[in-house]
């Protein structure tokens, strides 16, 4: 017993170091990766098509969304994506950036949002509105999150979102804290932010939507949770749903204060 | 009772919605409990071999969630425990240990039970995911603490010896059901929930214990 404790003990002394040399230059090389990646985000080339959509006169009644109200007046977008979700009275609901977006092609534009919503993702009009989504977050760069609180809707969400943000079910027992629940974890190589609480600037919520290289998507938040959800061995989150709205408001009012660069660019 | 005091709150509540008092009152925790319950139920829809009765909870995973991140109340941690320890179910054949080389093919696969899977996909261990095990692989999780020399570390020298049983056992235990040992522990149950079958979990037990694996070297 006690030879197996000193044992152990010099292990933990004589692993770490060579061990965390590797570790180090493996996180370094991949922070080495973004950074040259950043360079060139093809995230770009969607904010782009997202501005140009924005002032196009589409739809059955061909408007365009330049009088989308995203909870700062109408028409702007300046700012907004800092402060979504937040609830919207036209509605009577907490939507965030990408439900708001359809409310208003349906509102404006006479699109049909149900229809939308069950469009997979990258096809048709949920493309349209993954890039619309891209360039409003783009417009906010570089601000601090602050959603408000201040609503009874909000601060239901807020506390429905924790809830499920710890709600562990399914095959493997797996919750969203599962894997964001404690800080400096990772999953293989991949560094998980804590989402319990400001995980810190351009991290987690602040991040996305982000391109990711390995697949060559552009992946809004709404896609992120899904994929979430997917490795979670959960079954399908419905887009623009009450949950995903909720935990979308968990994340933000938790990064109070963090800076926002999406659109960001991931492995 | 509690249907009582639920049903006094809400006519409580009622109340001062009705005279439209700006009270800060908001909704009870059991309410907020019971309507993220509906917004979770009714976010969700199946797909491909993905149920929405993957959201049904056992009475541990309720208590765990509700717990939010912390330790639920003593009683309930020892009440989860002690039903989780009798669902452990020995080898059939009494054998506990397979091949590592085929352990190791497991412990790096992440593949099975997803949406995207199919019903014939092998399910993989997912063990490189939270833990560092051998020596040679660098891209391991962290969220598990590193079985890197599992069994050196606690003196299996031949896991088919009696002195070596104990230590064994309790590793079968801890890869079929882990909340035995630890309530509301963040490690699938892999043998209880059947993510892998006796076969596998044998091939995973050689990875850690087995003496010629690279874990013990």
């Amino acid at each position: 017993m006690n030879k197996n404790l000193i044992a152990s003990a010099l292990l933990a002394c004589a692993l770490p170091l060579p061990l965390l040399a590797q570790q180090k230059s493996a996180a370094d090389g991949i922070a080495e990766y973004r950074a040259m990646l950043a360079d060139g985000n093809p995230a770009e080339l969607f904010e782009a098509k997202g501005e140009a959509l924005w002032k196009q006169k589409r739809g059955p009644k061909n408007a365009s969304l330049e009088q989308c109200d995203l909870g700062q007046g109408p028409g702007v977008v300046k700012g907004v994506f800092v402060t979504l979700p937040r609830y919207f009275k036209d509605t009577g609901r907490v939507q965030d950036l990408e439900s708001r977006l359809v409310s208003c092609m349906e509102m404006l534009q006479g699109f049909n949002g149900a229809e939308i919503a069950k469009t997979p993702f990258g096809r048709g009009e949920q493309n349209n509105v993954t890039a619309l989504a891209t360039w409003i977050a783009a417009e906010s760069k570089g601000m601090r999150f602050a959603l408000p609180q201040e609503h009874a809707q909000e601060k239901r969400m807020y506390a429905i979102g924790e809830r499920a943000f710890f709600y562990r079910a399914g095959a493997h027992d797996f919750s969203c804290a599962s894997c964001h629940g404690e800080e400096g974890k990772r999953i293989r190589l991949q560094d998980l932010p804590q989402l319990t609480k400001n995980p810190g600037d351009g991290v987690g919520f602040a991040a996305w939507p982000a391109y990711r290289v390995s697949n060559g998507q552009m992946w809004s938040m709404q896609l992120r949770l899904n994929d979430c959800f997917r490795q979670q061995r959960f079954p399908y989150p419905g887009f623009g749903s009450d949950l995903t709205i909720a935990l979308s408001t968990y994340m933000g009012v938790n990064a109070k204060g963090a800076e926002s660069v999406a659109p960001a660019i991931k492995r | 009772m509690k249907t009582f005091k639920k049903l006094a709150f809400t006519a409580t509540a009622l109340a001062v919605a009705a005279i439209g008092v700006g009270c800060a009152t908001g909704p009870s925790p059991a309410e907020l409990d019971r309507e993220a319950l509906q917004v979770i139920r009714g976010a969700f829809r199946d797909e491909g071999i993905v149920k929405v009765t993957r959201l049904d909870q056992d009475a541990a995973n309720e208590a765990c969630s509700k717990a939010l991140g912390k330790e639920p109340p003593p009683e309930v941690v020892k009440a989860i425990e002690a039903a989780n320890l009798k669902t452990i179910k020995p080898p059939s054949d009494g054998k506990y240990l397979g091949d590592w080389k085929l352990g190791e093919a497991i412990a790096q696969s992440g593949r099975g039970m997803t949406w995207t899977d199919d019903a014939k996909t092998v399910n993989g261990g997912n063990c490189y995911n939270c833990h560092q095990i051998s020596k040679q692989e660098i891209s391991f999780g962290t969220i598990g603490p590193s079985l890197y020399n599992y069994g050196k570390l606690r003196g299996v020298t031949d896991p088919n010896s009696p002195a070596s049983m104990p230590i064994v056992e309790y590793t079968w235990g801890k890869l079929w059901n882990a909340r035995a040992y630890n309530a509301c522990s963040q490690m699938p149950r892999v043998g209880h929930m059947g993510i892998l079958d006796e076969t596998q979990l044998r091939h995973v037990m050689a990875l850690l214990l087995d003496p010629k694996s690279p874990v013990n070297q």
